[in-house]
Formats: structure tokens, sequence, C-alpha cells
């Protein structure tokens, strides 16, 4: 027997939104005990600030462009490897439930495997795969899907129909009439994508994903070694969590973020000394990418709305870690507790208000690209808690998921075993971690490439559709937490700029060839 | 309205590409995602993968142009066209355009990400090798 695996993804969640990160919003005592008994990260960073690359790039172990998904709405190749195959290969029963998202929701032709598992039920054997196998797809075993809502047709979605029909109209309509992104407010501020959602807590989806990952923990034999990818939807947008659960945070009580300048002419001037899309996204002038809701202009953003969706969101944020600790109760009553690394982390960040922003695009910053990243060892391997301040990458989870494992990391993957310490990531050379933006929408083109390393975030961006290839963003993270000041192009650090420059496009993957096209918004 | 094209180059005779998208029918055979054609006269009547019945238009099926257009006239479009071009390269190869103009925006590329990938499903078809001849001179 070895390690089990329980690899914990939320959608959307911001580096400080858990208690051991300095959050006071939420309260998060289960991860903030994983934290304690292991191995926090401090500067943990996405290699895509978008969901579908992000998460191929757990999946993989590679970069965007090494994978393809370059932007939501490309569907990871069939062909892409898959360190959950990996694990299979090796022996482990292996299983994801919740948000998958490697292939586009948008589908009324069917087209996508993910979007049609659950018309053919989760396998067994009696009950197996359309082809006659009991899996896997990409090395899954078992799937079981859902998304931030009652729409589509994943296994959620099919679960409330058949159980629940009168809750399919609670939930907020995340896509408008013309098919975009709803702009629709709610609450009592108004803010896009807030909603009251009547649904009792235990029809959620949150509760769902926890109640089906330990209906499959419960299936397995005690003595079987086992990868669970257990993956929350939340607290991606839209902002509705259950009604009941309101009370735990009143939006009154909430204080402005730090990176929330309330002074409309101060974000107005923070936003004029950053790249020009900044300022042409907050003035509805340009939205760049699907993501964004065509129709909100973030100029219209209040005080009263950053706090109400800080206030929803700390609730799912609760919602979340509370049904974490359940599955871990789960783990525990299998007698499995000390041979179970948990790996908790998320695909990207939220904007969130800052620089009177919300949700996410091409804006290499950390609200986007600081995440929260934890690794609580098995006990049995009795590891040193520590706290890791060089820069790490989802690029690196599949690697580590192999060393648990105790198998090689396969050629293809590009990241290295995550660091127990920084004294082990120095050693081993945790210097720099890459980012990638490519979107092309409707004529609009944004490429973005990112290094982060030495307390720096250095952001080159290529001919675009608003940009001639010369601009960029450079910020010191320890003099500058809220990245506010651009030194790109400042002659004080010119030969730091050039050097990080140098190092970026030195370590840039090559873009797959032929490049995967766009198959749907997302 | 927006506007998505996809082409790709596939290594068949312009006649013989043709043959596939000129026939209104035949969509099922080189199109992921419609289970069903119907074909009456200048309607056509496609379902998808998922129980969607999409009735169209067909407005242009010229064999000379090698040029097929159609309409979508379900309600998940406010206007559609869509347009296949097939090019002869002189090569013995040919050129294929698939556009999708359609409001709103976001379903011309629900649709033209669909009519892309179907592109590539053809070409697969038509550049697959064909069966080698078993002596007796039945296929192998």
């Amino acid at each position: 027997m070895g390690r089990k695996i329980l690899f914990v993804t939320t959608d959307q969640q911001r580096y400080d939104t858990l208690g051991c990160n300095g959050g006071t919003l939420a309260r998060t005592p289960v991860v903030d005990a994983l934290a304690a008994q292991g191995i926090r990260y401090e500067r943990a960073v996405p290699q895509s600030v978008v969901c579908m690359p992000s998460r191929s790039t757990m999946l993989t172990g590679q970069h965007p462009s090494t994978h393809g998904v370059w932007m939501n709405g490309v569907p990871l190749p069939v062909d892409a490897p898959s360190v959950a195959a990996r694990l299979h290969d090796h022996g482990y029963r292996t299983a994801l439930v919740g948000k998958a998202h490697f292939e586009p929701f948008m589908d009324p032709f069917g087209r996508f495997t993910e979007n049609r598992l659950s018309g053919s039920g989760s396998p067994t054997a009696d009950n197996p795969w359309a082809d006659g196998r009991i899996g896997p797809h990409r090395g899954f075993d078992h799937l079981e899907f859902a998304t931030h809502g009652a729409a589509g047709m994943l296994h959620y979605a099919r679960w409330l129909q058949q159980h629940h029909p009168e809750a399919i109209g609670m939930f907020y309509r995340t896509i408008d009439a013309a098919f975009n992104v709803n702009a629709e407010g709610g609450g009592a501020s108004g803010a896009p994508q807030v909603h009251d959602n009547p649904i009792p807590r235990d029809w959620y989806h949150t509760d769902w994903v926890a109640d089906r990952t330990i209906a499959w923990l419960d299936s397995l034999a005690v003595e079987d070694d086992w990868f669970c990818w257990m993956s929350f939807p939340d607290p991606h947008h839209p902002w509705d969590p259950p009604a009941s659960e309101l009370h735990r945070v009143d939006p009154a009580e909430v204080p402005l973020p730090a990176g929330y300048p309330s002074d409309r002419a101060e974000r107005e001037r923070l936003l004029d000394a950053k790249p020009r899309h900044w300022r042409q996204w907050y003035d509805g002038d340009l939205v760049a990418n699907y993501e964004a809701p065509k129709e909100w202009v973030p100029a219209t953003l209040t005080d009263a709305q950053v706090r109400e969706v800080n206030a929803r969101n700390a609730v799912e944020c609760e919602l979340i870690d509370e049904a974490l600790g359940r599955v871990l109760q789960a783990v525990a009553a299998r007698g499995w507790t000390d041979d179970v690394d948990v790996i908790f982390t998320t695909d990207h960040g939220e904007l969130q208000g800052d620089f009177g922003l919300l949700f996410k695009g091409p804006y290499h910053v950390d609200g986007l690209m600081r995440l929260p990243l934890v690794w609580r060892p098995a006990p049995s391997a009795a590891a040193t808690p520590a706290v890791v301040t060089h820069p790490v990458g989802l690029v690196d989870l599949a690697p580590t998921f192999c060393e648990i494992a105790g198998i090689e990391p396969a050629s293809w993957m590009e990241g290295q075993a995550l660091p127990a310490d920084d004294g082990d990531a120095a050693t081993r050379g945790f210097e720099r971690v890459l980012t990638e933006w490519d979107s092309e929408l409707f004529g609009v083109a944004v490429h973005l490439r990112t290094i982060t390393r030495d307390g720096w975030v250095c952001t080159a961006y290529q001919p675009g559709y608003v940009h001639d290839g010369t601009e960029g963003e450079l910020y010191d993270l320890a003099d500058d937490p809220l990245q506010r000041v651009n030194r790109w192009g400042d002659p004080a650090v010119a030969g730091i700029q050039r050097d990080l420059l140098a190092d970026l496009w030195d370590h840039q993957p090559a873009m797959r060839s032929p490049r995967p096209d766009v198959e749907a918004p997302v | 309205m927006a506007s998505v094209r996809r082409s790709l180059r596939i290594a068949r005779p312009a006649e013989e590409v043709w043959a596939r998208i000129g026939d209104p029918a035949d969509l099922p055979s080189w199109f992921p995602g419609i289970v069903d054609a119907q074909v009456d006269g200048s309607t056509r009547v496609i379902t998808t993968g998922i129980g969607i019945p999409m009735p169209e238009e067909i407005l242009t099926n010229d064999a000379l142009a090698r040029r097929f257009q159609y309409r979508l006239t379900a309600p998940i479009v406010a206007s559609h066209l869509g347009t296949i071009d097939v090019f002869d390269l002189g090569d013995g190869t040919s050129l294929v355009a698939y556009a999708t103009d359609a409001t709103p925006d976001p379903v011309a590329l629900i649709i033209g990400g669909a009519c892309g990938n179907a592109l590539h499903e053809l070409r697969r078809q038509l550049e697959a090798p064909a069966p080698a001849a078993a002596p007796n001179g039945g296929e192998a």
C-alpha cells in the first residue's frame, strides 16, 4: 500500500481568502490546520489565469503552449498526456469529482466527452462506458462533473433535474439571452453576478461535490491506493451561495480590500499607468476576453458592490472549507489519514475589486496570479511543516503527485515536484515561474508573457489589437505588494528588466503545432 | 454580427471534396455532433448529438463555383449564414473554407468551432488510405 492523494481545487480563489494566508473575512480552519501541519506556499503562480488552460496544466504538468489549450474554448487535445493516467497505470484508483473543464461547456452539438458523460452515467461493472470499458477517460476511472449552477448536461445538473427540479431556476443565470456572460446585478448592491439563491445548502454544488467524493471513497477497498481530484466550482462567480448562509458575513462589516482604491481619481490614475487595455476595459471601451461580462462597465463599480462581492465570496470559501472537513472525516473513518497527502489549491485568482475591477482577464497581477497552495504530506511521511517563499507553479503539481506515489515523473512533465522548504527549493532551482495569456476574440488579440522571479513580476506584451509589442509591466513585489507602480521602462531598474526579459524568452515553451483552434467561447 | 472562418488544405482533388460537401444529406457522415440530416428541397433539418433539431434553409448549392450556403433558422440564432467554399489548388489538392456569420456573436464561435472541427474530420476521412485490395478481388 502506498500513499493516497486527495487533490482539492477550487475555482478562481484569491490567496488572501484563507486564514493561513492572512485572510480575515472567511473562516477556513480546515485548510489552515492542513497548512500548519504541512507546507504553505507563499508564491504559487498559475501558468494561465483562466480555467481551461490552467486546469489542463494541472492534469498534464505542461505549460499552455505545450498542451495546446491556449485559452478557454480550446479543448484539451484527446492525445494530451495525463498524470491521472500515469497514476492509473501504476495501480491507483483515480477519480475526478466536480469541475473538470478540459473541454468547452458550450456544446449544443454534444461533441465533447465531458458533456456527454452524464448521459451515460458513472461507469460500473454493470454500466460501463459506451465503448464497454470501465474507464478511464483522461486517466480517471470515475468522473462526476459539476459546474457553477444547474445549466448544462453535467452530472450535478442532471442530479438536480432528477431529484430537485424546483431548484433548477434558483441559480443565477450565468449566460444572458445573447450568450454573453451575464452582467445582470443582484443582491442589495446590484453587483454583477450577485444573486440571492434560495437553494437549500445540501442541494448546492459545494456539498454535492463533497457528498459524491465521499461516496466514491466509500466504494474503494481499504487497501486501494487512490488519487481523488475533488474540484469545487466555487468561489468563481456567480456569487450565489445558499441564501441561508449569507448571515455568515455581513457586507456592511466588510472592509474595502487593500487593492481597491475607493477614490475614483486614484483608481483611474493607477490604471492609466498600466498598458492601455486596463483603462479601456474599465471604461467599457474594450472587452478582450469572453470571461468578462460584455455589458458590464467596471467604472460603475461601487464600494457597496465590492463589499457584497467579497462577502459572498467569503461565504463560499467557508462552505468549501466545511465540505473539505467532512471529506477528511470520511477519510479518517476509513483509517486512511496517516497515508493521505492533501493538496489544496485553485486554478487562478479573482480581481475582486483590485484596481476597481472584477472577474479576470489579461491582467497579470497578484489578484489573479498569487494562489493559495497548501500541501499536507501524509503524516506517515513525517514531513516537517514549512513555509516556502520561492516561486512555484501549478505546472509542478503533476510531478508532485508522481513523487507522492513513488513513481518517476514522466518525461513530458515540465515542472518538478514541489519543494519541501526553501532550502529544498534553492537546491533544486525553483527560480522562475512562467505565465501565458493569449486571447483572440472577434478580432481583438492580446498576448502576454510573464515571468515571476527574484521578487519581481515582469510581463511583456506582444503585438496585438491594442499593443505594439513595446509595452510591459514590471513590479517589485516586496516594495509594491499591490502592484501599483509600473517600473517598466524605469531607467533605475533597466538592468533588472533586461535580465528578466532575457530569462523569460530563454525559457519560453514553444507553441504546440499546429495550434489548436478555439471551438467555443468557454 | 460576428464572423468566424476556418480553413484547411485537403490532399484530394476539388471535385472529390465537393462531392461530399455538395450532398446536403451526407453532412452527418463528416460533421461530428450532427447525427441526422433530413433534406426536403431547399430545407434541411439537422439533429445535433444531444437531440436538438435545427431547421436550415439551403441558399446555394453551386457545383460550378463549388460553394454551399445555408441559413440556420433555429431560435438559437437571430441571424446566420454558413458558407463552404472548395478551391482547386491546381496540384490535386484543395483548400476548403467554412465561414460562419451569426448573431449573437458567441453563437458564431460555437457554430464556427464545430465547423472547424468538421473540416478536420472531413480531411481525415478523405485522406485516409483506401483499403488494400485482397488477392481475390475482395477487400482485405
